[in-house]
């Protein structure tokens, strides 16, 4: 047998599976988004029509769609910063020689990245609840009047924020520990023999050897920020006056809520690009600075 | 392993050829479903030989949910459906034409019924729900600001109505209003709408007709009450608590819905019981339509067990079986017939919503409804909030709705032409 089909044989199931359950998929969304697939076409076929361009067009001049995006970018911009920021902070801690109990301190802060996103927010509700909330109760010890946290649209989506960013740490941080112990011990000892200072050596050591993981981080943390969905869907439904509308949200709303699949899928694609281009941004920088 | 998958398929095909006893599958939202028990199992007593299994989904789920199941191919056997979403469903071909049913029926009565929200069922001419419970808008109002204001009784009619508000204001004065309307609510503009005797859509339902001067006079009443601050330009959001505020007399009219009912009794304040009541909407000219909202109980067409599903449809009209219902849930019915029961016909604030019900009016019958409607509310709030002009607003909300309506036209035209054809 040829090395070659042996290696076909293997990977063919897979392929197969691939292939008939996210290609065929894709393919057949993108096709939608050139149509005007919708409850009327699903009541019969002659009833869609092949759209050209129209829903990319007519999504451009949506002013919903520009707000989701809007919401979204916020999201992005303020969460992966302060995602990485605690995860890379909380790293430190459990790899720092002065921790006690690791293993009891990385499992818990691991935890909410396995519960179900539901659970939690039905626990985070009452924490952030209006009049009876801890959160408010806390507040209230400092002499901070009661934050009507999900029904106010300047902090809707600053507590989405918080809840996505706690729920989401831990799986980063456990990428940025294993790069941590990764950073031999023996260049700390010279720079502590230099007489570098706590700061200098995690300014001069620690983030330059770390560059490629944060990168790595950085991507995946980007790209899964921008699918922003389950914790407005299940906290806020895209409330108050849409402001946690995220693009996801947007397209669930237009596909399920209106059932326009071809203008659904035409937003997934748009969200698509928009991913790309930026991580491809993230990767150019990176390849800028010999990150990769 | 395919020893026990066939062992498997073997029980299932048995349980379902047992068929002395056949359950029905009924989808309930909210807590229609979680009041519903007793009724049913009054029922199953009465029906030995059907089992009901009821179904609940929240509210803001409900509408993707079964659209889900359409595509899906598993629609229960029946479901209560808000009554604006039967259009939809009719237009799926997913509904039971029902006419036949009410035929052979000696439990309903479509004369029992208040003709609008009968004919919010009809769609072209075929009948496809029983109306289960009905939802208007009307006015609550505090009786003894009206009387400091020097009225005895509420308004019949729009300049009464304006008197009335102008009249409040002045004794009020600023820090008061006269009426409380939130703006990111349709019903109370679309309840002006429906008491004008244009259409507000045009050609077949293919066009808007928010340029006609019906719906024009509507939105400068609108408009009025918040150009003349009777009105307060809010959301309701931005008021905390409505009823206490009601009670504080932030406001004196207040439009809203059934459920309030129950809502201003329990929290009327020591002292003030008295001081409300409720009254139909007042119209142009004399007492106005009002929305023909609710929900009604339709049967799919790919129900196995129509004639077992119909029962309980009956069952749920009976007149006793719905004052119960309303007893449990405070929906108003929607028979006459449950009016006169003792129940209902003694209680002092339900009285004018029968009388209103008997003025409702549906809403036109396009699946595309809802999403017209929202931009209703947008251009009514961009006109009260944001100042835009009432004639460009009405242009642009029927260029809006025209756009919203394209695949209906194309679609009308299409068959037409074919009809047109030889």
């Amino acid at each position: 047998m040829k090395k070659s089909l042996a290696g076909w044989a293997f990977a063919g199931p897979a392929l197969i599976v691939l292939g008939l359950f996210f290609g065929v998929p894709v393919l057949e969304a993108f096709c939608l988004s050139f149509s005007d697939f919708d409850l009327y076409a699903l009541a019969d076929w002659r009833n869609l029509r092949f759209t050209g361009l129209h829903n990319y067009l007519d999504l451009l001049q949506t002013p919903l769609f520009w707000k989701s995006l809007g919401n979204t970018f916020y999201f992005v911009v303020v969460g992966v910063p302060l995602s990485i920021a605690i995860s890379l902070g909380a790293a430190l801690l459990l790899n720092s020689a002065a921790a006690r109990v690791k293993g009891f301190f990385r499992t818990a802060m691991f935890a909410p990245v396995v519960t179900t996103v539901v659970a939690v927010a039905v626990i985070w509700k009452y924490l952030f609840h209006t009049s009876y909330g801890l959160v408010n109760w806390a507040l209230a010890h400092f002499g901070i009047g009661a934050v009507d946290w999900f029904g106010n649209p300047h902090w809707a989506m600053p507590t989405i924020i918080l809840f996505a960013v706690w729920k989401n740490f831990g799986y980063n941080m456990v990428i940025l520990l294993a790069g941590l112990q990764s950073i031999p011990q023996d260049l700390y000892e010279a720079a502590r023999i230099d007489g570098a200072s706590r700061w200098r050596q995690f300014l001069h050591i620690t983030l330059p050897l770390l560059g490629p993981v944060l990168m790595v981080v950085g991507v995946i943390t980007v790209s899964g920020y921008f699918q922003l969905f389950a914790e407005p869907y299940v906290m806020t439904q895209g409330e108050p006056l849409q402001s946690t509308v995220s693009v996801l949200y947007f397209m669930f709303d237009e596909g399920f809520k209106w059932w326009n699949l071809g203008r659904a899928s035409a937003v997934a694609f748009l969200l698509f690009a928009i991913i790309l281009a930026v991580t491809a941004l993230l990767l150019r920088f990176g390849r800028k600075r010999d990150l990769l | 392993m395919r020893m026990v998958i066939a062992a498997a398929l073997l029980t299932l095909c048995s349980c379902a050829s047992d068929s002395s006893v056949t359950t029905i599958r009924f989808m309930a939202m909210g807590r229609e479903a979680e009041v519903i028990g007793d009724l049913i199992a009054e029922f199953e007593h009465e029906n030995p030989d059907v089992r009901v299994d009821v179904q609940q989904i929240p509210w803001i789920a409900a509408h993707e949910k079964l659209l889900t199941a359409f595509a899906a191919d598993a629609l229960p056997d029946l479901c209560q459906l808000g009554n604006t979403w039967i259009p939809e469903f009719a237009a799926l071909h997913s509904l039971e034409p029902l006419q036949p049913y009410v035929d052979a029926s000696s439990t309903i009565d479509a004369n029992d019924y208040f003709p609008g929200i009968w004919a919010t069922n009809v769609i072209d001419d075929k009948l496809y729900g029983i109306p289960w419970y009905v939802d208007t808008r009307l006015l609550f109002y505090r009786r003894d600001l009206l009387a400091q204001a020097g009225y005895d009784h509420p308004p019949q009619n729009w300049a009464e109505w304006e008197q009335q508000m102008a009249a409040i204001k002045r004794v009020r004065g600023d820090r008061h209003y006269a009426v409380m309307m939130p703006v990111n609510e349709f019903e109370q503009l679309l309840s002006f709408a429906l008491q004008q005797s244009e259409p507000l859509l045009r050609d077949g339902g293919t066009r808007g007709n928010f340029e006609s001067t019906g719906f024009r006079r509507a939105l400068a009443f609108y408009a009025r009450t918040f150009a003349e601050g009777w009105a307060p330009p809010m959301s309701q959001t931005q008021i905390s608590n409505v009823w206490d505020e009601f009670f504080n007399g932030l406001f004196v009219f207040y439009v809203s819905g059934p459920w309030n009912i129950r809502e201003f009794r329990k929290r009327a304040p020591q002292g003030l019981e008295a001081s409300w009541a409720t009254a139909p909407l007042p119209g142009p000219e004399a007492l106005g339509a009002g929305i023909a909202g609710g929900t009604s109980l339709v049967l799919f067409r790919s129900s196995q067990h129509k004639a077992q599903t119909w029962k309980l449809v009956e069952f749920l009209s009976r007149p006793q079986i719905q004052e119960r219902f309303h007893a449990a849930i405070g929906d108003p019915p929607p028979r006459r017939s449950t009016w006169n029961l003792p129940g209902l016909a003694q209680d002092p604030y339900a009285g004018a919503f029968r009388d209103q019900l008997e003025r409702v009016k549906p809403t036109p019958k396009v699946l595309e409804w809802e999403r017209i409607v929202q931009e209703m509310r947008l251009t009514s709030e961009r006109v009260v909030r944001g100042g835009e002009a009432q004639d460009a607003a009405v242009r642009e909300l029927d260029a809006r709705v025209d756009g919203i309506l394209e695949k209906r036209r194309w679609m009308r035209e299409r068959d037409e032409h074919i009809a047109r054809s030889p």
